[in-house]
């Protein structure tokens, strides 16, 4: 029996994965800053798909309280997913410190700190899969949102590392680079038709691709083209364009 | 972004909102005047359609099932596709399911869809026993036939006039396996098809599919479709153990947006003797999976491409069973004598009304017919509704994209009730559709 852990199971993308494990038959754990939020969620998860679904109150910048929550969990995930991101507001951050910390704490720092728990407990059983979800924002800084960016990019870079380090012990860890999605978090904002995903249209390419075993995904895929070419931009160059 | 009902007509640039939490939800009606609910928006004109749209896509949690009873409780973004895919392999049906499985459970009750059951179980509010509705304010009131009754019968039918429903409950119903037994009897004319709705009172689903083209001694030419929830016994092809479960449908994408022309009246006159005559065939009894007999329209994903980019829209209407056979024949005429094409007709005999005050069925013939829509198409309609009217008849909300205020207010008897309704809970100043608008309700 799986048994998946989702940190940040409140946001659309979160959500949607817990409906793609739970079809498969996992029994879920998710975690939530205000754990109501999830109740509907779990009268619904373990209803359509007859599983078993906890809800957890937990909040990523609250460190201390990372391994009493993680060791708390009977039985210990087989399968942990990083969902919780925060946008911010990229021109307060440059000002206000405290809003560029809580972005690089909830999509950056928060991970490591909980990643590191999941990869030791399942180094030990050398079993089990590990999913960030990272952004394309993380593949070159922008002048309009560098703080989440870099953020992003340091968890790339860190689950990159993770990867490097398990491969030998059969854990994989699987890096997720999604392009625009319509979420909550996005509502609002103008995002093209045509380069947007669903939330249910990331989640699936997710739980295929850990299925699969695979590395790295960018969803939907042609962000991976979009992204060589923007990383290729020379920086003389790209330093002048309006992004 | 551009939004239009089922119809694809009319297309209006819309604000979409979508809420997680009644907090959310809150706030949307702090900041927008007049906005109007929507699920997945298959009426079919502009009933879900206003500048400020409220999707409640993402309210769509299932809350709790008695399986000892049937009671659901669930959020109103929940649709009726997921009722089935969860619950028909566990024994239970929705009550009541309208010709598409892709509406949810608000947008149902907000339209108290009938269903061929219409005659033997009535429209879908006979078995909503409470909701829950957000009034303009942010308040949110438990509504029932016993409690606050008069919110609970203008908000079944209230076309989401009234308040955003945010929660129901339904009351489900056994069955022992997924498939319909079908029974097929052709109607050779207008009286031969009425007297066959009248000697099949007995069936709990029954519809028919009429050939409003026909002339002559094949006027009114119909196949009625009898149906009834098949039990274990009668399925030899099925294991019994596999009585509830249904590979995945089987459908077929519209490709493109058809041109104009492509549905004239050779095509459309074509159509329906081929399906009148390849029916006819069939006639007896035999077995079908339920999305087959209930959603066949279904395994053709956007169908309504068909009509090409004018659009379509049903005129369906209800006339009283005292007006019959005559009042029916008068109308038929009226259509294949006019130069309008009517690709789809549904004929069915409606049970006793319930007391939604907007509620459109009525104990009565019903017919619902498909038209593209032209330059002359609405003049025409408004001809037809004089005679409708005439009868003691209406027309059906959910489907309308045209009625005028005034044949509104003569046919729909409790319209003034409501108005007073939605004037005293401040429902008035914040919820409106176009056509709210335009049948100044």
């Amino acid at each position: 029996m799986t048994q998946v852990l989702i940190l940040g199971a409140a946001s659309d993308i979160g959500r949607a994965l817990a409906h793609e494990y739970a079809r498969a038959g996992s029994n879920l754990y998710l975690t939530a800053r205000k754990a109501e939020r999830l109740e509907a969620d779990c009268s619904d998860l373990a209803l359509r798909y007859g599983i078993q679904v906890r809800a957890i109150e937990f909040d990523a910048l609250d460190f201390a309280s990372h391994s009493t929550l993680y060791s708390s969990l009977d039985p210990a995930p087989t399968g942990v997913i990083y969902v919780a991101g925060y946008l911010g507001d990229n021109e307060k951050a440059q000002s206000d410190f405290s809003e560029a910390r809580r972005i690089i704490d909830t999509n950056y720092s928060a991970a490591v700190s909980l990643l590191n728990l999941a990869a030791a407990s399942m180094a030990i059983k050398r079993t089990g899969f590990i999913i960030g979800i990272s952004s394309v924002a993380g593949e070159r800084g922008r002048g309009s949102n560098y703080y989440y960016g870099s953020a992003k990019a340091g968890l790339s870079a860190y689950l990159s590392g993770l990867r490097n380090r398990l491969a030998a012990s059969g854990v994989t860890v699987l890096t997720v680079k999604p392009g625009f999605v319509a979420t909550k978090m996005t509502e609002g904002m103008p995002l093209p038709p045509l380069l947007t995903a669903r939330a249910e249209q990331v989640a699936g390419a997710v739980f295929r691709a850990q299925q699969k075993g695979r590395n790295e995904i960018f969803s939907l895929w042609y962000w991976r083209p979009i992204m060589a070419i923007i990383r290729s931009i020379p920086e003389f160059i790209f330093k002048k364009l309006s992004l | 972004m551009k939004l239009s009902g089922w119809g694809n007509f009319p297309v209006i640039d819309a604000r979409i909102h979508s809420f997680r939490s009644e907090d959310e939800l809150r706030g949307i009606l702090r900041e927008t005047s007049a906005c109007i609910a929507r699920g997945l928006g298959r009426s079919y004109g502009d009933s879900s359609l206003q500048r400020e749209v409220i999707a409640t896509g993402q309210w769509n949690r299932l809350l709790h099932f008695d399986d000892r009873t049937g009671l659901l409780h669930c959020q109103s973004g929940v649709s009726i596709a997921d009722l089935l895919d969860v619950f028909v392999p566990r024994g239970w049906f929705p009550p009541v399911v309208p010709g598409t499985r892709f509406v949810t459970v608000g947008g149902a009750i907000a339209s108290d869809i009938h269903g061929k059951n219409h005659h033997s179980e009535g429209s879908i509010s006979s078995h909503v026993p409470a909701l829950d509705l957000m009034l303009a304010n942010g308040d949110i009131r438990h509504c029932s036939p016993e409690q606050d009754a008069e919110l609970f019968w203008s908000t079944c039918g209230g076309m989401g006039l009234t308040g955003l429903i945010l929660r129901a409950k339904l009351q489900m119903r056994p069955i022992e396996t997924a498939y319909i037994r079908q029974e097929l009897r052709p109607g050779r004319n207008l009286d031969e098809i009425l007297a066959h709705f009248e000697d099949s009172s007995s069936w709990t689903y029954s519809v028919a599919w009429l050939d409003c083209l026909a002339q002559g001694r094949d006027f009114g030419r119909s196949i009625l479709m009898l149906g009834e929830h098949a039990g274990p016994a009668e399925l030899s092809h099925v294991n019994a153990d596999q009585a509830l479960c249904l590979s995945a449908p089987r459908t077929i994408n519209t490709p493109i947006t058809f041109p104009n022309f492509a549905l004239n009246r050779l095509s459309v006159r074509a159509f329906n003797s081929l399906y009148y005559y390849r029916n006819k065939s069939k006639t007896g009894t035999s077995l079908q999976r339920y999305d087959d007999f209930f959603f066949p329209l279904d395994a053709i994903i956007g169908w309504n491409r068909i009509y090409g980019r004018r659009g379509f829209t049903q005129y369906q209407f209800v006339l009283p069973r005292s007006a019959g056979s005559e009042g029916l024949a008068t109308i038929i005429r009226t259509i294949g004598g006019s130069s309008e094409l009517p690709f789809l007709t549904v004929l069915k005999l409606f049970g006793s009304e319930q007391p939604g005050l907007l509620s459109f069925p009525t104990e009565g013939y019903t017919l619902a017919v498909d038209f593209p829509i032209t330059r002359t198409l609405f003049a025409f309609l408004a001809r037809l509704d004089e005679i409708v009217q005439g009868y003691g008849g209406r027309v059906y909300l959910t489907k309308d994209v045209r009625l005028s205020a005034a044949s509104f207010r003569s046919s729909y008897p409790n319209a003034e009730r409501f108005a007073a309704l939605r004037h005293n809970n401040d429902a008035a100043a914040k919820f409106s559709s176009l056509q709210s608008e335009r049948l100044e309700i």
